[in-house]
C-alpha cells in the first residue's frame, strides 16, 4: 500500500463516516436531554427524500438542505409529542418512527426514483489546509456538509459542557425533577433537543442523497441510522469521541471492500458486524466509575418520561 | 352514531358485493385477471421495475386486468398474498423471486384451477411452470464492450453473493472481456448485499482505487454506475438502462424485457393453452438483451458485439463452449464441449482471468 492508496482510503473513510457523525451528534443532544429516539433511521430517510425532491423541483441546494432538515425535525416532533407530552414508551415510539419513516419516504419518493438532478454538492477544497499530507486531502477536499459535520463537533461540545443552555440540557437528562424545581422548563428543553436530533438526522439524509450517493432510492440509508444510534453509546455521549467513532465505523465499512479489491480475501460479513461488536465491547469494558458508582455514562433519566405529578 | 355507521358499512359491503357480481357477467378480456408477486418495490429502478413495466404494457395491450403486490418478503407472507390474488379472481399468477418457490408450489396444489409461473425456480406442477433468463449471454456481450474500453487491463466487478447465478454471470462477462482482450483481468468484490447504495458505491470506489478503469456489477441499484461516472471511469449496469445516470462513461448493460414473454403466456392462458414448461430464454427470445451503447463505444466494438450476438442467437454457439480453463489454468470444458443447463445452474468456479474467490465472502 503506497501513500496515495492510504490517502484514498482516508478520504473515502471520512465521506463514509459523515452520515454517522451528523446523525449521532444529533442523537447525542437528544439523549443528553433525557429522550431516547430510536427513529434515527426513519428521520434520516425522510430527510433524504425531502431534500432530494426539493433539489429536483427547485434546483436550489440551499432550499434542499432547509427542507431536508425541517422534514427530519418534523419527524422528531412526532416523537417528542408522543414521548414528552403523552409520555409514551420511548423505545416503542422510536421504533415506530423508523418503520413509519421508511414507508413514508418510499411513498414520497415514488416520483423521483430514477430522476437525475445536477443540484448536487461538489467537493470544495479548502486552500492551504488541503496540502497537509494525507489528512489534508481526506479532511479538507470534501463536500461542504463534511465540514459542517466536523465543525459541529467543537460547537456541540462547547454548548453542552460550557454554557448554561448545555447545563439545562444535561440536568434535564440527569434529574428532570430537580431541573424543573430550579425553574427550567424541562419540557421545552426536551422538545428542543429531540427536534434538533431529528434535524441532524435529516441533514445526514440530505448528505446521502445529494452529496454521497447523488440519487434517491428506497431505503437508501440501509441501516446507517442504526449504526449512528450504536455510535452514541460507543462515544459515551461525547461529541469528540463521536467524531473518532464515526470515522472508525466509516473505515470499517469500506476496509473489507478495499482489501478484496486488491486481492486480499476477508469475509465482508465480519466487517459488517464490527460496528456493533465494537459498541458491545465499549458497553462491556468501557463502563467507568462516575461519582463512586459504575456507570456507562448514559444520562441518568434517559428514556424515563418526566411526569411532574409523579412522586 | 354507531348505528348509523354500521348501517353505512353494511350498505357499502352490499354495494361492493353487487359490483363484484356484476363484473362477472360478460366475457371481455377485462375479466381475465392476472396477478404478480414482486420481491422488491416497483420503484427500485431495477429488477421489479422491469417486471412492472412489462405488466403495464401487456395490461394496456390486451385489455386485461392485472394486480400486483410489491415488496413481498420471501416467507409465509408470499402464500397470504397469493391467496388474496386468487380471491380477487386471478386465473394466472406470476411469482418473481426464487424464494417464493415453495409457497407457489403449495398454492398451486391448493388452487388447481389457477395457473402459476415462478421465476428462477426448478419445481413444477400441472398448473405451475418456471421461467428464467439466460442473462449470462447478455453479460458476455457487455464483457466485450468492457474489454475494449479498458486501458489499465483491470476491470472491476461488484457482485452480491457467491451463488451460481452471480458466478455464472462473472464468468460469462470475463469470457467476453478476454475474447477481445486476453490480457485483461476481472477483479471481483463481494458486497454481501443485493441492494445498498452506500456499499455498492464503496465497493465500486475500492475497485477504482485498486487500478480498475471499467466497472461492472451484479447489484440492483445504479449506485456503482453513478460512482464510476463521478470518478471518470467506464461502467456497465444491470437490470434496466442506466445511461441517464452516467451519460459519459456508460458503456451498456445486460437488461431484461419481460413484455413479449408475459404477453405470450397470458394470451396462451386466456385461450386455455397454459403450458407448465420450464423456460430458460436467452437473447433469441428477447427476454434478456443488451441496452443501448454509451457515447464512447466505438463502431468496431459494436460490430464485434453484434457478430457474437447473432452467433448466440443462431444457437450454433453459446458462451460456455470449450476450451475453457478455470482460475488455476486447468481445462474445465474441453474444446468443442458445451456446458449443459444443469452444469450452468450449479456453476461455482471462476474461469481464467477472474481475480477473486468463489468462497463465501
Amino acid at each position: 500500500m503506497d501513500l496515495s492508496m492510504i490517502t484514498g482510503l482516508m478520504t473515502a473513510m471520512v465521506a463514509a463516516g459523515t452520515p454517522y457523525l451528523l446523525a449521532s451528534l444529533g442523537e447525542i443532544v437528544t439523549e443528553k436531554g433525557g429522550i431516547l429516539n430510536l427513529g434515527v433511521e426513519g428521520m434520516m430517510l425522510v430527510g433524504a427524500v425531502a431534500g432530494y425532491i426539493t433539489a429536483v423541483k427547485s434546483n436550489s441546494l440551499l432550499l434542499a438542505i432547509l427542507v431536508g432538515v425541517l422534514a427530519g425535525g418534523l419527524m422528531a416532533a412526532i416523537h417528542a409529542f408522543l414521548c414528552i407530552t403523552l409520555k409514551a414508551n420511548q423505545v416503542v415510539s422510536g421504533l415506530a418512527l423508523t418503520i413509519f419513516g421508511t414507508g413514508l419516504s418510499a411513498f414520497l419518493g415514488k416520483d423521483v426514483v430514477g430522476v437525475v438532478t445536477d443540484t448536487l454538492f461538489h467537493n470544495a477544497p479548502i486552500p492551504g489546509l488541503r496540502s497537509i499530507p494525507v489528512v489534508g486531502e481526506a479532511l479538507f477536499n470534501q463536500t461542504p456538509l463534511v465540514y459542517v459535520a466536523i465543525l459541529m463537533v467543537p460547537v456541540l461540545w462547547f454548548v453542552l459542557s460550557k454554557t448554561s443552555l448545555g447545563m439545562k440540557i444535561r440536568s434535564a437528562g440527569e434529574n428532570p425533577a430537580a431541573t424543573d424545581a430550579a425553574g427550567v422548563n424541562v419540557f421545552a428543553v426536551q422538545y428542543g433537543c429531540t427536534i434538533f436530533g431529528g434535524m441532524m438526522a435529516g441533514l445526514a439524509g440530505v448528505f446521502l442523497t445529494l452529496a454521497y450517493n447523488n440519487t434517491w432510492m428506497e431505503n437508501i440509508s440501509a441501516g446507517q441510522g442504526w449504526i449512528a444510534v450504536a455510535l452514541v453509546i460507543f462515544a459515551r455521549w461525547n461529541p469528540w469521541k463521536a467524531l473518532l467513532g464515526s470515522y472508525l465505523f466509516g473505515l470499517v465499512a469500506i476496509l473489507g471492500l478495499r482489501l478484496q479489491a486488491v486481492g486480499i480475501s476477508i469475509p465482508t460479513q465480519l466487517f459488517n458486524m464490527l460496528p456493533y461488536l465494537l459498541t458491545l465491547a465499549v458497553m462491556i469494558f468501557g463502563t467507568g466509575k462516575v461519582g463512586g458508582k459504575r456507570s456507562d455514562g448514559a444520562p441518568a433519566s434517559l428514556s424515563v418520561p418526566y411526569d411532574r405529578e409523579a412522586r | 352514531m354507531k348505528k348509523i355507521l354500521s348501517v353505512l358499512l353494511c350498505v357499502a359491503l352490499l354495494a361492493s358485493f353487487g359490483l363484484t357480481m356484476s363484473g362477472c357477467q360478460s366475457d371481455s378480456p377485462k375479466n381475465f385477471k392476472v396477478g404478480f408477486i414482486y420481491v422488491g418495490p416497483v420503484g427500485d429502478e431495477g429488477f421489479t421495475y422491469m417486471h412492472d413495466l412489462a405488466r403495464q404494457a401487456v395490461e394496456k395491450e390486451l385489455g386485461i386486468t392485472t394486480y400486483y403486490v410489491e415488496s413481498v418478503p420471501e416467507g409465509a407472507e408470499c402464500a397470504t398474498q397469493i391467496e388474496n390474488l386468487v380471491k380477487k379472481g386471478c386465473k394466472l399468477i406470476f411469482t418473481t423471486s426464487y424464494g417464493f418457490m415453495d409457497y407457489t408450489v403449495e398454492m398451486a396444489e391448493k388452487y388447481p384451477d389457477v395457473n402459476f409461473m415462478h421465476f428462477s425456480g426448478y419445481k413444477t406442477a400441472a398448473n405451475l411452470g418456471t421461467y428464467m433468463g439466460r442473462m449470462y449471454q447478455a453479460r458476455y456481450l457487455a464483457g466485450i464492450a468492457a474489454g475494449k474500453a479498458t486501458k489499465t487491463n483491470k476491470i472491476g466487478y461488484t457482485a452480491a453473493m457467491p451463488i451460481p447465478e452471480t458466478v455464472r454471470g462473472i464468468d460469462a462477462f470475463t469470457l467476453g472481456v478476454r475474447s477481445v482482450n486476453p490480457e485483461a483481468t476481472v477483479n471481483v468484490v463481494w458486497t454481501n448485499t443485493w441492494v445498498d447504495a452506500a456499499i455498492e458505491k464503496q465497493g465500486t470506489e475500492s475497485l477504482l482505487a485498486a487500478g480498475c478503469d471499467v466497472v461492472a456489477q451484479h447489484q440492483d441499484s445504479a449506485a456503482g454506475v453513478i460512482a464510476a461516472e463521478a470518478a471518470g471511469a467506464y461502467s456497465t449496469g444491470y437490470h434496466s438502462s442506466m445511461i441517464a445516470k452516467a451519460p459519459k462513461g456508460y458503456l451498456t448493460s445486460p437488461i431484461w424485457n419481460f413484455t413479449d414473454y408475459y404477453r405470450t403466456v397470458i394470451k396462451d392462458a386466456m385461450e386455455g393453452k397454459f403450458s407448465n414448461e420450464r423456460v430458460w430464454y436467452g437473447l433469441d427470445n428477447g427476454l434478456v438483451l443488451l441496452d443501448q451503447f454509451g457515447p464512447s463505444v466505438t463502431d468496431e466494438t459494436k460490430t464485434l458485439i453484434s457478430e457474437k450476438e447473432a452467433l448466440i442467437k443462431s444457437g450454433d454457439w453459446d458462451v460456455f463452449t470449450g476450451p475453457i480453463k478455470d482460475q488455476d489454468g486447468n481445462v474445465k470444458i474441453a474444446e468443442g464441449q458445451k456446458m449443459t443447463d444443469d452444469e450452468m445452474e450449479n456453476m461455482m468456479w471462476f474461469v481464467e482471468g477472474v481475480v477473486g474467490s468463489v468462497e463465501a465472502k
